[in-house]
């Protein structure tokens, strides 16, 4: 295993190598010892404590399952909304007329610039204030809200990128044979932009999963990360192995998803059918174009 | 009717959230380095422990392990950091897991910093016989992070958006106070609009400002 980095290891190298390999993994050790240990002096690593995932499926069908249709159905609903919202957006803010693009311009900016959290508990007091939307279902709102008004303005940035980064000749073309601005974008351009963003469009996906964790941790929305909690104190103060089963299933869910985005990368990118580049699906670059920073996909 | 702010210690929640952003800036720049460097070492297994904590932590949500820190390291395993009092003990936990999640972000960016090099710099390099640390810190990384300054600008700003994730164990940061203030107050609107003031002011100049810098520093190639 070679790199530009550095050369092709000789012996001497590969001594050296070897004696870093044992080392980091003696370091690794302690600390997975020293964690261990602490886990095992606390009584966590008891089989008690981790035979609710195990054994039975009572821990499965009353807390997690439950607890992860409700995050599914808040980032189901947010990609729903915000799609078609941040499409109009992204659209809107490349239109020729400034009383069009400015507005938009603003308001895109201004969502994309406060914490979803802030959007969230205003979205939950708007709806406790101003709606009779029972109060069980308010956390549910609140968080769909947030969630909204953040993404659709992160993928109005993202289609933007993505129209922008399709080569002029496509619009000069299409113009040329005498299409309208309208049949432009809906005929031309848009069909090769949803290409060319799909990666970035999956992997905002894995923003607005985690983003659903927020509702379950400060609005009581009672979604996957809350039903560790609520696992915790009934199976007798189980928080490490809760928050294990929860993180991991998690984990599996964004990690198909950051996956499934770098597939769809790699795939485009060598089906060339798209004249565009295609938008890396870690959008870090998109938030270089527009001036001020999305920041990404975190 | 802008009375009420005097009730609630606005400018000490701001700082606060100043103050996560800061001291997590600095220890995620920090570890995302030593990450980075790891990642592209010629040491198998630190480039599978680098490959491994950054595809695990940046798919698990921030939420979930700021409130891991508190609920597990602190009440589990009694770790409180040095520290005495409730809430420092909760800031510092707080700048913990902000520290531990940014920094995958942080060595994702500087890695891409890193592709932006040409080979050929790489190659002159090792070519007078720069050994790979040496390659790394005297080449590589400084012409890396010159291109890196704004996807670490974006990092940035996420990071001091995501400091209101703090709010989930307690630390009187910005969005803590905003959710006592909508509890107390009527005015919702004004609230949550001199809250979003106080966001928009922290985020767009760091923004604007990095984003000139990145320009400005960046290697012309």
């Amino acid at each position: 295993m070679s790199s530009v980095l550095y050369d092709a290891q000789g012996p001497r190298a590969k001594r050296r190598n070897i004696l870093f390999n044992v080392l980091f993994l003696v370091a690794l050790a302690a600390v997975l010892w020293w964690v261990f240990s602490a886990l095992d002096e606390k009584g966590q690593l008891d089989w008690v404590k981790w035979e609710p995932f195990f054994t039975g499926t009572e821990a499965w069908t009353t807390y997690i399952w439950p607890g992860l249709q409700n995050t599914l159905l808040a980032a189901a609903l947010s990609v729903v909304i915000a799609l078609p919202l941040g499409a109009v957006l992204g659209i809107a803010r490349l239109s020729d007329h400034a009383w069009v693009r400015v507005p938009v311009g603003v308001v895109v900016e201004f969502f994309r610039s406060i914490p979803v959290l802030v959007l969230m508990i205003f979205g939950l007091a708007l709806f406790s204030e101003y709606s009779n939307v029972s109060s069980d279902d308010r956390p549910l709102y609140a968080v769909v809200t947030g969630l909204v008004l953040y993404n659709a303005s992160v993928l109005a940035e993202i289609v933007r990128a993505g129209i922008l980064a399709l080569p002029k000749g496509q619009a000069e073309g299409a113009m040329a044979i005498g299409l309208r601005k309208g049949q432009v974008m809906r005929l031309i351009l848009l069909p090769q932009a949803v290409t060319t963003m799909l990666p970035a469009i999956v992997s905002q996906l894995v923003v607005i999963v985690k983003d659903t964790a927020l509702g379950g941790a400060v609005l009581t929305f009672s979604e996957l990360l809350s039903a560790a909690n609520t696992m915790s104190s009934y199976y007798g103060a189980n928080t490490i192995a809760s928050f294990t089963v929860v993180a991991a299933i998690f984990i599996a869910i964004n990690f198909a998803l950051t996956s499934f985005a770098s597939w769809l990368e790699r795939r485009l990118r060598r089906a060339k059918k798209s004249s565009g580049a295609v938008l890396k699906a870690d959008d870090s670059q998109i938030a270089g174009a527009a001036g001020t920073g999305t920041g990404g996909s975190i | 009717m802008f009375d009420f702010l005097q009730d609630y210690d606005l400018l000490g929640a701001f700082w606060t959230t100043v103050q996560l952003t800061v001291l997590s800036a600095v220890g995620s720049l920090i570890w995302g380095t030593m990450l980075a460097a790891m990642r592209v070492g010629p040491v198998p297994l630190m480039r599978g422990f680098g490959t491994a904590y950054v595809n695990i932590v940046r798919n698990i949500p921030l939420t979930v392990i700021i409130l891991f820190t508190s609920l597990g390291l602190n009440q589990t395993l009694n770790i409180t950091m040095g520290a005495k009092d409730f809430e420092t003990i909760n800031f510092r936990l707080a700048v913990l897991g902000l520290i531990l999640y940014t920094a995958a972000f942080v060595c994702e960016a500087l890695r891409s910093g890193i592709n932006t090099v040409p080979v050929g710099q790489a190659e002159a390099a090792r070519a007078i016989g720069l050994s790979f640390s040496q390659v790394l810190r005297l080449v590589v990384l400084p012409q890396a992070f010159r291109s890196s300054v704004v996807p670490l600008a974006n990092v940035l700003i996420a990071l001091t958006k995501n400091t209101t994730v703090a709010a989930a164990i307690g630390v009187a940061e910005a969005a803590l106070v905003m959710k006592e203030m909508i509890e107390n107050e009527a005015q919702l609107l004004l609230i949550a609009g001199v809250i979003a003031f106080g966001f928009v002011v922290l985020t767009l100049p760091t923004g604007l400002i990095l984003g000139w810098v990145g320009k400005k520093v960046a290697v012309k190639r």
